[in-house]
This record gives structure tokens, sequence and C-alpha cells, in this order.
């Protein structure tokens, strides 16, 4: 591979209501089994990126748990390897990242010595699988300065909260809007780019001299007229998850079979960190249906078009309807959840009532567990 | 000087006949477990698990998916720069080449590797018991008694106390007598094939026997100590400890697994069983799906009934399928409106529609009345079913048949069909 990659995950979304407070949005759980930067570094490592760096800065604890060993991802090499990069103090520099720009000229030196001539960038909170490879044949054949890969969206979806681009004929960028009020167009940018490696240095350094930290405002739409900054069609699925309602539709997308076959059963795999947990139990009184469980789970009650993380307990005659119960989650006798978005680690004890009435209820309760 | 207190010597060679088509093609430690696990994984992580981080595993039969398995030990932290798990097979040497003949034969010929790690204690196990057991205090318990060779042994029904190495101890657990397989069996603390020898007197004796036929610790190495009047000592154990050497206790242990509060509890925090698990999605529970009492492994795909079953990762379970008190291994696939009772179905097995398994009278079996005659079905692994048959009980299946190899579609109970592997 001719490239290095760099996952942008230091993010916090404060749309994920009560879910950011505890985790980047990187860290996210999805589908079951899935952390949301699982996607990103699979894709990387299917795509035969040998070193990747990880920058992280908000809540990061779950985040470096989750990559505390990089050898689930085949990154547990001799040669290159993972390498996650939080802020740190130094002799010239006293700052947190101070944005995107900021957090690769504090990393510079990754970059500077590298040998790989080209540079992926992504973030960790886009699900989807993309083979980096044809992204780069595609940049190198526009002979590009930058390529972004875009999403067209459905055409009734609210994009205002993505970079919203219009393209010419040729698929060069006219017009990049950072979440506008009105777009005017439906392709969004996804957090991907392929640039030349001396290219981004020398960028990062030219901003880091104005004093200016942002890849999109800075880079990106600052000189779009200067630079060849291209776009590359993404076709296949991709969402992102940062706030409560795309987190929520994203889970929910994988009981679709066409979105479970794509990520699940076509090649190539998602990887993430292996957990030892036994396979699933369905007690006397289970009733499951149209429904992902994962391992660890206990159920004795019922479950209706939900989303079961790992190690979830439900009790009996619970009623689980169109519901996300995040990792680790006790739910007592007789509790009706419905609608919600069950935060990981929690208690609910029995004969509790959670609905979401106008959209999607985020439960945090914070009980004490003194089950076994 | 590298040097390691205990190690751990696992014998994972033995077939396991008894278990018929299931280890036609794998090594009884690596044959499937509980949905998730395998056998061997039980004795590995209770290694782990006990502190101890150097384990040699000896393989001779069918060793492939065993090796797969074990690779280098990631799964149980036995990837370790001094120490770790090593396999260990049979190999040729420049004078007298001979396979492993016998388990201390086997252990004998590997004193090499245990001599790299100049041990004070050497534990035996074998490769096919499921219980979770801390080998720290059992070896406490043999240092407190200065022991020389310490026996691991339970309590079993007396009736069934002449299948094993029967103890008689002492009220200090001193062994007084050693019988294997006895006809008339003097006690009924039965021998569980665990053993921890001091390491001299492991060494000392596999030396003098070496030139025994077969030799093995339960018929030749612990008598011969008992008769040097070495210091003996039984570790009573009272835990859950089950054999499944026969396809009737395999299918047992399976099920006690479904137990509201199983016996023997996967689900507890303190002393996990670690396995070499694929990176694997979770389950989907499709709407027309109905599951009561059963475990269900990652990545399956369930849109049929399953009751009272064990069902392993990646099993598809289509629509109007009904299973009830079996067991179906990884990546299995049992076709549209089948129904399955009683039945064991390995690895890979293609199972097309409206096949019916298990069912009709319960009748001797033709192959084997030893191995098939728990009025179970057995099919064997990366076996295929054609569509519409109907399969009786005490049955064997091994192989791609096709609806020729079915009479009139039917497969009697007690008959079988073996097209592939070794019988």
């Amino acid at each position: 591979m001719k490239a290095i990659g760099i996952i942008l995950a230091g993010g916090n979304s404060n749309r994920m209501q009560e879910l950011s407070q505890k985790r980047a949005v990187a860290a996210m759980p999805i589908a079951g089994s899935y952390r949301s930067i699982d996607f990103a570094l699979s894709n990387m490592t299917n795509s035969r990126v040998r070193n990747v760096a990880v920058f992280t800065q908000y809540n990061a604890r779950s985040l470096n748990e989750h990559l505390s060993s990089s050898k689930w991802w085949d990154f547990g090499r001799k040669q290159g390897g993972l390498f996650v990069f939080n802020p740190t103090i130094t002799m010239d520099n006293s700052n947190w990242y101070l944005g995107t720009a900021d957090s690769i000229y504090q990393n510079l030196q990754f970059l500077k010595e590298s040998h790989e001539p080209y540079v992926i960038i992504a973030t960790g909170d886009g699900i989807y699988k993309l083979d980096y490879n044809e992204v780069l044949e595609y940049h190198i054949q526009k002979k590009a300065d930058i390529t972004v890969v875009v999403k067209e969206m459905p055409v009734n979806e609210d994009v205002t909260r993505f970079g919203v681009v219009k393209l010419n004929e040729e698929y060069r960028i006219q017009e990049f809007e950072e979440k506008p009020l009105v777009a005017s167009s439906n392709l969004v940018s996804t957090g991907i780019y392929v640039i030349r490696r001396r290219q981004l240095i020398d960028l990062i350094e030219k901003c880091a001299l104005e004093n200016r930290h942002d890849f999109v405002q800075d880079i990106l739409i600052r000189y779009k007229n200067n630079k060849r900054i291209y776009a590359f069609k993404m076709k296949d699925y991709w969402s992102n998850i940062s706030t409560v309602e795309s987190y929520y539709k994203t889970n929910m997308d994988f009981l679709k079979s066409e979105v479970r076959d794509y990520f699940f059963h076509q090649s190539p795999e998602v990887y993430s960190k292996v957990d030892d947990n036994p396979p699933a139990k369905y007690n006397t009184g289970a009733n499951v249906r149209n429904s992902l469980i994962s391992s660890g789970c206990i159920i004795n009650g019922t479950v209706e078009n939900s989303v079961l993380f790992k190690k979830v307990f439900v009790g009996s005659n619970c009623v689980i309807k169109n519901s996300i119960i995040l990792n680790d989650v006790y739910l007592g006798d007789n509790t009706h959840i419905e609608n919600c978005i069950v935060e990981s680690r929690d208690t609910i004890r029995a004969n509790t009532y959670h609905c979401g009435e106008d959209g999607i209820k985020i439960v945090v309760e914070k009980n004490e567990r003194y089950v076994i | 000087m590298v040097k390691k207190e205990m190690i751990a010597m696992l014998l994972a060679g033995g077939q396991g006949s008894r278990l018929g088509v299931l280890t036609s093609k794998v090594a009884k430690p690596a044959v499937a477990f509980g949905g998730k696990y395998r056998i061997i994984d039980f004795p590995l992580s209770n290694c782990i698990n006990s502190g101890i981080d150097t384990v040699g595993v000896l393989t001779q039969y069918q060793p492939l998916r065993l090796n797969t398995h074990i690779g280098i030990g990631i799964p149980w932290d036995l990837d370790r720069n001094v120490g770790g798990v090593t396999v260990l097979p049979p190999y040729e040497k420049s004078s007298s080449s001979e396979w492993y003949t016998g388990t201390a034969n086997a252990i004998f010929q590997n004193l090499d590797y245990m001599e790299t790690y100049n041990p004070d204690y050497v534990l035996i196990l074998s490769g096919d018991h499921i219980y979770k057991m801390d080998y720290e205090v059992m070896l406490d318990f043999h240092k407190a008694n200065n022991a020389d060779v310490t026996i691991a042994v339970m309590p079993v029904p007396i009736e069934e106390a002449s299948r094993f190495g029967i103890v008689v101890s002492d009220e200090n657990s001193k062994i007084q007598e050693f019988e294997e397989k006895p006809e008339h069996p003097s006690s009924n603390l039965a021998s569980m094939g665990i053993y921890i020898f001091s390491w001299n007197v492991l060494k000392e004796a596999l030396l003098t026997m070496k030139n025994q036929s077969n030799c093995d610790f339960g018929m030749h190495i612990i008598p011969y100590c008992h008769e040097k009047g070495m210091n003996l000592f039984s570790y009573e154990y009272n835990g859950y400890w089950k054999d499944v050497g026969t396809l009737g206790s395999y299918w047992e242990a399976n099920m006690e697994l479904i137990d509201i509060i199983p016996e023997f509890n996967l689900y507890e925090e303190f002393w996990k069983i670690y396995t070499k698990s694929d990176i694997l999605p979770p389950q989907y529970i499709s709407g027309e799906a109905k599951i009561d009492k059963s475990i269900v492994g990652e990545g399956c795909s369930i849109s049929g009934e399953v009751y009272n079953s064990v069902i392993s990762a990646g099993v598809t379970i289509k629509k109007g399928a009904i299973v009830r008190n079996s067991i179906i291994m990884q990546n299995t696939v049992i076709g549209e409106g089948c129904i399955v009772d009683k039945a064991i179905i390995a690895e890979n097995v293609t199972i097309a529609g409206a096949c019916s398994i298990g069912v009709g009278e319960e009748k001797e079996s033709k192959l084997s009345t030893k191995i098939y005659s728990f009025g179970l079905a057995t099919i064997g692994e990366n076996s295929v079913i054609p569509p519409g048959v109907t399969i009786g009980k005490n049955t064997a299946i091994f192989g791609e048949t096709t609806a020729e190899d079915y009479p009139n579609g039917v497969l009697d109970g007690g008959e079988y069909i073996i097209k592939a592997g070794e019988v």
C-alpha cells in the first residue's frame, strides 16, 4: 500500500446528548458487536494500509480500552501497526488539539517519518465499507491535490449537519459549505480524504503559521479554487452516527437483511475486539422477534425489533420494543422499554417503565447493581 | 536459566472413538461444546486461570483442527516470551521412532521439552473433560503433604466405579491402594486423570519404565510409584466434572447448560472459559422465530423454532424448521420445514428442506451398539442431507448423501450411511 492512514477520533458531538458523556463518538457501540471505529479500522486493514494513527482527545477511555491491543485488526506487527496519539504537553505546546488540522500538526512527526507517498484521512464515526485503494487510484487518475469521498444522500434527507459539496461535470468540487443553513445539493462529504503526504505537510504547516486549525474550513474550503480538489462518489452504504436519531437509525438498519448481508456476510469482514462471552441464553418465557442479540445475553422476556448489545440481561415479563440496549445492561422483571436507547452498564430496576413518546428516549439511571 | 515452578502437559492425542462420526476427522479435544467452545478450552482455561503459563499439548490423532484452534495460544493468553503453549506431536528420532503408545509414553518422549523449563512440579492433564478447577490449590495440597504424586479424585456412584481408576486413601488422604478399572471396586473415589508429580519422581519413573510397552499412567506409572513406597496423595474434588467420552454423556453435558441456573455455569464472571472465536456479528432472530430454553451462538440466523437445544455460532435455521433437544454445531444449515429431534449435527452440515431427523422407534444400531445407543441421530461434519428424507434414531451419517442412499426416502432407526472419513 502506498498510503498511511489517519483516523480522526477526537470528536465529541453534543447532538449525541447523554450518550456522548461517557465516550467519544468513535467508541459508540454499533450493531450489537462492534464499535464505530471498527469500520474505519477494518477498512484500513482490508485496504492493506499498514501504518495507522488514531487521534483521540475527547473522553478517550472507552476508545483506548478498545484499542488496547491492535491485534484484532491485524495491526500487531513489527512493521508498522496502530498508533494512538493523545494530545500531549511539550516544551513548545501546551494546548489541546485546537481543531482537526491542529491535531495533524501536533503529530506532524508521524507524517514526516513515514515514507509512503499518500495519506488516507478518515473519521471514527462513519459506518461503511470502502476499499481506499479505489479512492487512491481515482485520486491519481484525476491528478488531484485532494480527493474528498462524497455520498449522495436521499433527496428528502436533511443534510444540513454535513459538509455539502457541488461538483462540476468532471467531479471537481466547485462549492463546499460546512453545515449550511440551506443545503444547495444532496452530496455530502463523508470526512474521508486522500492527499499526497508532502502536500498535506505543506498545507498543515501553512495553516499553523497562520493560526488556522480546521481541516475543512482552512484547507478544503479556503483552497478549493487554487487546489485541484475532486470528489469520489461512494455508492454503497454509508452512515454517520453523530446524532441520536442517526445513531438509532443506523443500528436499526442492521435489522434489514440487505444491510446485514452486506456487513456481516460479504467479504471483506469487519473486525472488532473479541470478548470471552458465552453464547446467548434463552430461558422459558423468552420471546424474541426481529432482533439482533449479542453474545453473553440472557433473555427471559419479550424482545421485538430491537438491538441488544453484549451481556444484556432481560428479566421475566419484560417487554423491549424498538429499542437499543447497550452493553452489560441489567433489566429487572416486568420492565417495559419502548423507543429507547439504554446506556451501557446500567441497571434498570424491576417494574420500570420507559417509553420514548415523540422521538427516542435515552435512559440513564445509574442504579447500583446488587445482583450477580 | 529458565525456571517454571509448575508446567502442564495436556494429553490431547486420543481419538475418543466412542464419539463415533464426531471424531472421525477430529481429535476428541477439538470437538465443539456448549455453543462456542471446544473441549480442550476447559483444561487450557483452567491452566491460565490457575497461573500456569507453560503448557505442552501432546497431539497425535487428527491434529489439524486442534492445531488451528490452539495456534500460538492467543485466546488463553498463552502467547508468552518464555513458556506459553507448545504443540508436541510425535517425532522421528535417530534410533527408535515411534508413535505415542500410551499416556506415559507420550510424556516420556517429551522429557526434553519439560527439561527446558526446569520445573519443580509437572501437572498431567487430559483434554477431554468439562470442569473448572484451580490447579494451584491442588499444588498447595501437594506441597503441604510433601507428596511425590497427587491424584485428583472425585466420588462416583459405586456401580460406575469399575470404569475408573479407583483409589483407597486413609484419613490423611494418603493413598493406600490403587486399582485400575477394578471389577470389584473397594472405594468410590475415582481418579480424574489429573496428576501432579514432583519432577524428579516423574523423571525417574518414566526412565525406569521406558521399555514398558503402551506405558500408561493409570496402568503402570502410578502402580510403580505406589510399589516403590512413594508418598501418593488423593486430592478430593467435589465440583462439576464431566467425562464426555460417549455420545450420551456428551449430549447430556450440553443439555445441562440450558437449565435456568446450570450446575456448570458459563455466565459467571469468575473463572472464565476462553476460546478461539472468530470475530462474529450478533445473531439475528427473525419475526417468525421462536426460541425457548436454548443457548445460541454468535452470528446465527434463526427463522425457525428452537427448543431445549445448543446451537453453535454461525448456524442457520430456516423458516418452519423445528429443532428440539439437539446439538447443532458451527455453520450448519437446517433447511425449511425440517423437524430435528434429539440429534447431534456436527459442523458445516447442510440439511435440505423438509427432512425429519430423529423420528420413529428406537432400534439397535447396526454399526455399533456401543457407540450409537442413546436414541440419538448423529451426523458427522460436512455431511449433506438431501431434501425430504426421514432419519430414525440411533443412526449415523457421514458424508455427502443423496436421495439414492435413502430407500423410499427413509433411513430407518439403527441404520447408517458412512461415505467419508475413517469409521
